[in-house]
């Protein structure tokens, strides 16, 4: 006999069919990478000379990725939304700017009673868990699988909330660019936002990070992110140095090593808008995520809320009726 | 006659509750775009803190916490006690069937904001866009479903022997 086939099996059929189908393209999408292999850098800051070399390169290797802005910009409203133009200001160095993504901070400190005068280059941090990609409204900001985050100039509104979510405050905003001009560009964004994006395209066709090629002391040593943190921590030892950006955020592929302390330092640098502190930084993700894990267990808490009704009610029936009987 | 009281308070209860849930969540989610400061909102005295990314991120997951506990709640208390009394209207299919695309996507982002969980770009715009339209979308529906006074269950017609009904 011929099975027929009712419009709840088809349905059912049809349903399961597309989540077997749905199942693989959705895993390959997400991915759990290993922290321990991010791509992390090392930079002596003993050894840097503040020749500049770096930022001399980083420019060159990302002129192509620099902004090019439409000019006049849109009028914004309201009037408090600034408008940020560094594109008459490519030649400022001392600090981040979207045409400036590594700059030399400099330090005149004691040790062992000398003056000394130290050179440390900062750019980006790539913490291990980003904020500015994790709470990127748009995902614009995102990072990628051997830890490098980066910024895509082609969806990035330049909202500038991964600059204020930044412990570093190190993403720097162009007006006049990216995709908000072909929305409502007096309404909503207003450019978009730029940094360090650790040569990610050089490192993709396995060639180093300008400023690393280019240095001729050899402040930087990039590799995986165990291996850099064994590396700081024999270099500190070997040269009684201090470590910074290990902890700093939850942690970061970014380890300074530093012949005084970073309060010292901190203290010594100029700090300010564009010009990053090295205070000791928190974890600024933690007790979201914190809260996260605990949403696993709020399931939990709502079958059993829903149990305890139930059993209540049943008592409550229960001596309703011994009332009556009584 | 206890009983009933106890349930009648209990019933506006939830519903209180799950309206100050909906509101929290959709004012810490609409504060994970940076607007209310560009717009003044966050000017308003006792607003401040919806200029405060940190802060509306962890509100968000706490209301995000506790609607997620309140639906199993709703849902185990559905299949346990109210399932032979109460019936689903369409609209109720409707918003349970937007709830639980706004949890997943929620989840899946939340899950994303933990260290070393990658997702492909593409897929997390697409989380990013579906989570805000599914909230948009929510809002709108609850909004024209009380209008309409559309409501989300509906009490079962009992048909007993006894009802002119089951005679006819």
């Amino acid at each position: 006999m011929k099975k027929k086939i009712s419009r709840r099996l088809f349905l059912k059929a049809g349903a399961a069919t597309a989540c077997t189908l749905a199942v693989p393209n959705i895993a390959p999408a997400v991915s759990k990478s290993d922290i321990h292999n991010q791509l992390s850098t090392l930079i002596d800051i003993s050894k840097c000379i503040g020749c500049g070399a770096c930022v001399e390169a980083c420019s060159e290797v990302n002129l192509k990725k620099y902004p090019a802005p439409r000019k006049p910009f849109p009028k914004m409203y309201p009037k408090r939304v600034p408008v940020m133009d560094w594109s008459d200001k490519r030649d400022v160095t001392d600090r981040l700017t979207p045409y400036n993504w590594l700059f030399i901070q400099s330090a005149t400190v004691e040790k062992n009673g000398e003056e000394i005068e130290l050179t440390i280059p900062r750019r980006c941090m790539h913490c291990v868990n980003p904020p500015c990609v994790k709470l990127c409204p748009w995902g614009a900001a995102r990072q990628l699988e051997n830890g490098i985050s980066r910024i895509d100039p082609d969806i990035c509104l330049g909202g500038s909330k991964c600059k204020s979510v930044c412990p570093w405050k190190i993403p720097e905003r162009q007006t006049g660019v990216g995709l908000y001009l072909d929305f409502l560009p007096s309404l909503g964004g207003n450019g978009v936002m730029y940094k360090c994006d650790r040569c990610y395209d050089r490192i993709a066709d396995g060639k180093l990070p300008a400023c690393i090629e280019v240095c001729p002391e050899n402040v930087q040593t990039i590799g995986p992110r165990d291996e850099i943190i064994k590396q700081a921590h024999t270099l500190a030892k070997e040269t009684n140095g201090y470590i910074y950006g290990e902890k700093e955020n939850g942690g970061t592929n970014t380890i300074y090593v530093s012949p005084v302390p970073f309060e010292e330092l901190n203290r010594a640098i100029e700090k300010g808008k564009g010009k990053p502190h090295l205070n000791p930084v928190k974890n600024v993700m933690a007790n979201a995520n914190n809260l996260g894990t605990a949403m696993l267990i709020a399931p939990v808490a709502g079958v059993v809320a829903a149990v305890g009704k139930m059993y209540s009610m049943a008592k409550t029936e229960k001596e309703d009726a011994s009332d009556e009987t009584e | 006659m206890k009983q009933n009281k106890f349930h009648i308070g209990q019933k506006s209860l939830v519903k209180y509750i799950y309206r100050i849930i909906i509101f929290m969540l959709a004012l810490s989610g609409f504060a994970q775009m940076p607007v209310f400061k560009r717009y003044y909102i966050a000017d308003i005295p006792g607003l401040g803190w919806l200029a405060k990314f940190y802060v509306t991120h962890y509100i968000h997951y706490l209301f995000g916490l506790i609607f997620i506990a309140f639906i199993v709640y709703i849902i185990t208390d559905f299949f346990l006690i109210s399932r032979k009394k109460y019936k689903l209207t369409a609209s109720g299919y409707i918003r349970a069937a937007i709830i639980a695309g706004l949890i997943t996507s929620g989840t899946i982002l939340v899950v994303k904001n933990f260290p070393g969980y990658h997702y492909s770009p593409a897929f997390i715009v697409a989380m990013d866009l579906i989570h805000l339209g599914l909230g948009c979308v929510f809002l709108a529906t609850g909004l024209t479903c009380m209008i309409l006074k559309l409501r989300i269950i509906s009490r079962l017609v009992v048909v007993n022997s006894c009802s002119p009904l089951a005679r006819s």
